[in-house]
């Protein structure tokens, strides 16, 4: 069997939940068995799982659960997989997965592979892509252990309705002590956080201060999309530091990143060539950057967006 | 307090990416190689002011071969009393933090360091499976930590936010940005570095679970599509009709 660890922050499922069960299920159809979900803690309506494929759908909700501890969630998920005897174990790329992965490649001395972006194929053995050397590179791999263990990068499956929703069933397994003590939770309501977006508007140094980035937040709003930032902007405080991207900040896969003044240095595409579409604004043609665009447009950014964002709510009023 | 902080080595961020003819192998000709920067500027810098500030030790350790050496003395020339390098190919991360961990866990360190994530192979997997290992508290992407006494107070990213825990020594822990700045080695801490020991120390013998079956580089973009500045309901449209992106 193939269980499927499901994050629910504040108790509620994300699009990443969706995709990572579709990936579940096609991996569960290719090995000839059956995918099941497991939520920690208390979750809204955790029987949807069902529809992407999810034959059950287990829970533990243990009070305990409602803060995330690796050790604890470790402990639990490994007991569910052991009492129903499953061979994968697959979670999504977030900050809490890869921390669970890792914890559950070593308990049972499991191979695994840390960011998948497709489903593993299974004639000459059981392998698994992902994307190397800050995106220069997709290494694939083969896992040979009797346990394997995957985490999902986000954005690289489209979630499929294929069932219907199933009951909520819980799982007995008895939950440990945690050491740490979580005192509190900030997120910011209302945005999609950058590694989850599927639309991402950048800027970078070529706005010049902090004060213009009205015309870039307007796009973003009128498009629905996050907003992100080169480096330099992020180490001048023009933006926040979860804001950056790139090598050294978060690397992201939205379905389409459009940099604006942003001049496309190696260390910057590393975190986001993986994007399946990039748009380039940049006032210099020679701009490294179009070298790794789809679409470019070359003029000067305080005159293009706007007229981009007109054209963007032109369109939106028409759909 | 007795510190550990997990140094790598990862190619050169402008590094150009190739592979052997059997696409399995990674082409290191020509490759320079650096600390890896989570390692280097977040995880060694803060257990070292940790050091400054409380006492201790601060040891470096290191899992690969000889040619490795030119990082962790640069990881002592910053700071750091002693290193260890456990003279095996890292060939992954399980196999990494085996060894480590081996190493470690008669040792009885406060407080394990690594980075975030090794820029290489982006996995962020080593120090998850340390903690299991010891059967410790792991605390990942931490941007800020305090301790006093044994008791720790750390701020840690998340999705969109920030999560702040308490927690025990002993503890292992992972730096993202935030953490501490970054500090340039000195000519007396090169110097120093000379003269502190490096303790090579063999591997236990320990079976991998993973290989890479093949490497491929990336397509290349077929091109860049430019589109008139004055026209931008000619972008909406490509994005909309050829792309499918909005
Ligand atoms: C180890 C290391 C790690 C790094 N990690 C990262 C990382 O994670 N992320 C990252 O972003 N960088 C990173 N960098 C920095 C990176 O090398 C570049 O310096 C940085 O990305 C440049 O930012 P920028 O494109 O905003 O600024 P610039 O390079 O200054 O580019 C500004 C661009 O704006 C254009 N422009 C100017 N005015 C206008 C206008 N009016 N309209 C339109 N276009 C205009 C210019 O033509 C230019 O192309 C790293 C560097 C190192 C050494
Ligand atoms: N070969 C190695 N030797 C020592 N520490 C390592 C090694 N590889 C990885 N690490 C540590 O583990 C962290 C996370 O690496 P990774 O899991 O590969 O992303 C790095 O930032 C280092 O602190």
């Amino acid at each position: 069997m193939v269980l499927i660890y499901i994050e629910s922050p504040k108790g509620k499922l994300k699009k990443a939940a969706f995709e990572t069960v579709t990936y579940g299920k096609k991996l569960a159809d290719a090995m000839g068995t059956t995918c099941a979900a497991l939520t920690l803690g208390s979750v809204e309506d955790a029987g949807q799982l069902g529809k992407y494929g999810a034959s059950k759908v287990l829970n533990i909700a243990d009070a305990a659960l409602n803060s995330f501890d690796s050790q604890v969630f470790t402990k639990a998920i490994a007991d569910v997989a052991t009492a129903n005897s499953a061979t994968v174990i697959l979670l999504g790329h977030s900050s809490t997965g890869k921390s669970l992965a890792g914890r559950l490649a070593a308990r049972f001395n499991a191979g695994s592979i840390a960011g998948a972006n497709s489903v593993p194929t299974l004639t000459g053995g059981f392998k698994v892509r992902k994307s190397v050397f800050s995106g220069k590179a997709v290494a694939e791999y083969e896992l040979k252990s009797a346990m394997k263990i995957i985490s999902v990068m986000g954005n690289s499956i489209q979630p499929e309705i294929v069932g219907s929703d199933v009951a909520v069933e819980t799982a007995n397994v008895s939950v440990a002590a945690s050491r740490i003590k979580v005192r509190e939770v900030k997120t910011q309501e209302g945005i999609v956080p950058l590694p989850e977006a599927e639309l991402v508007v950048s800027a970078g140094r070529g706005m010049k201060g902090p004060e213009h980035w009205g015309i870039v937040e307007d796009l973003a709003t009128v498009m629905g999309a996050t907003t992100a930032c080169s480096r330099p902007v992020a180490d001048a405080h023009w933006r926040p530091h979860h804001e950056h991207v790139g090598q050294t900040g978060v690397a992201i896969r939205p379905n389409l990143y459009i940099a604006i003044g942003i001049s496309g240095a190696i260390q910057h595409l590393a975190g986001v060539n993986n994007s399946k579409v990039i748009v380039v604004i940049n006032k210099d043609a020679e701009a490294p950057f179009f070298k790794a665009a789809d679409y470019g447009v070359v003029g000067d950014a305080f005159e293009i967006v706007p007229r981009l964002t007109e054209a963007m709510k032109n369109f939106k009023a028409a759909l | 307090m007795k510190l550990l902080v997990c140094v790598s080595k990862t190619p050169d961020t402008t590094a150009k990416i190739s592979f052997l003819g059997d696409n399995a192998t990674f082409n290191s000709a020509g490759v320079q190689y650096i600390m890896n920067p989570y390692d280097e500027w977040y995880a060694l810098v803060r257990a070292l002011e940790l050091k400054e500030t409380l006492g201790g030790t601060l040891t470096l350790i290191n899992v690969g071969g000889a040619e490795d050496e030119q990082i962790i003395r640069k990881g002592l020339a910053i700071g750091g009393d002693d290193a260890v390098r456990i003279n095996a190919n890292p060939q992954s991360a399980l196999y990494t933090a085996k060894q480590i961990a081996e190493y470690a866990k008669n040792e009885n360190y406060d407080i394990i360091f690594l980075g975030k994530e090794t820029i290489d192979y982006n996995g962020s997997e080593v120090g998850a499976m340390i903690a299991e290992y010891l059967d410790l508290p792991y605390i990942s992407y931490a941007t800020s930590l305090e301790l006093s006494g044994n008791q720790a107070v750390i701020s840690r990213d998340i999705e969109g936010g920030a999560e702040v825990l308490e927690v025990q020594t002993p503890f292992v822990i992972s730096a993202a940005k935030g953490m501490a700045e970054q500090r340039i080695p000195n000519m007396k801490g090169i110097m120093q570095a000379r003269t502190r020991p490096l303790k090579v120390v063999e591997p236990i013998a320990f079976e991998d679970q993973s290989t890479v079956a093949q490497f491929e580089l990336p397509k290349a973009k077929t091109g860049v599509k430019l589109i008139n500045a004055e026209n931008m309901d000619e972008l909406v449209r490509l994005l909309h009709e050829e792309a499918k992106v909005i």
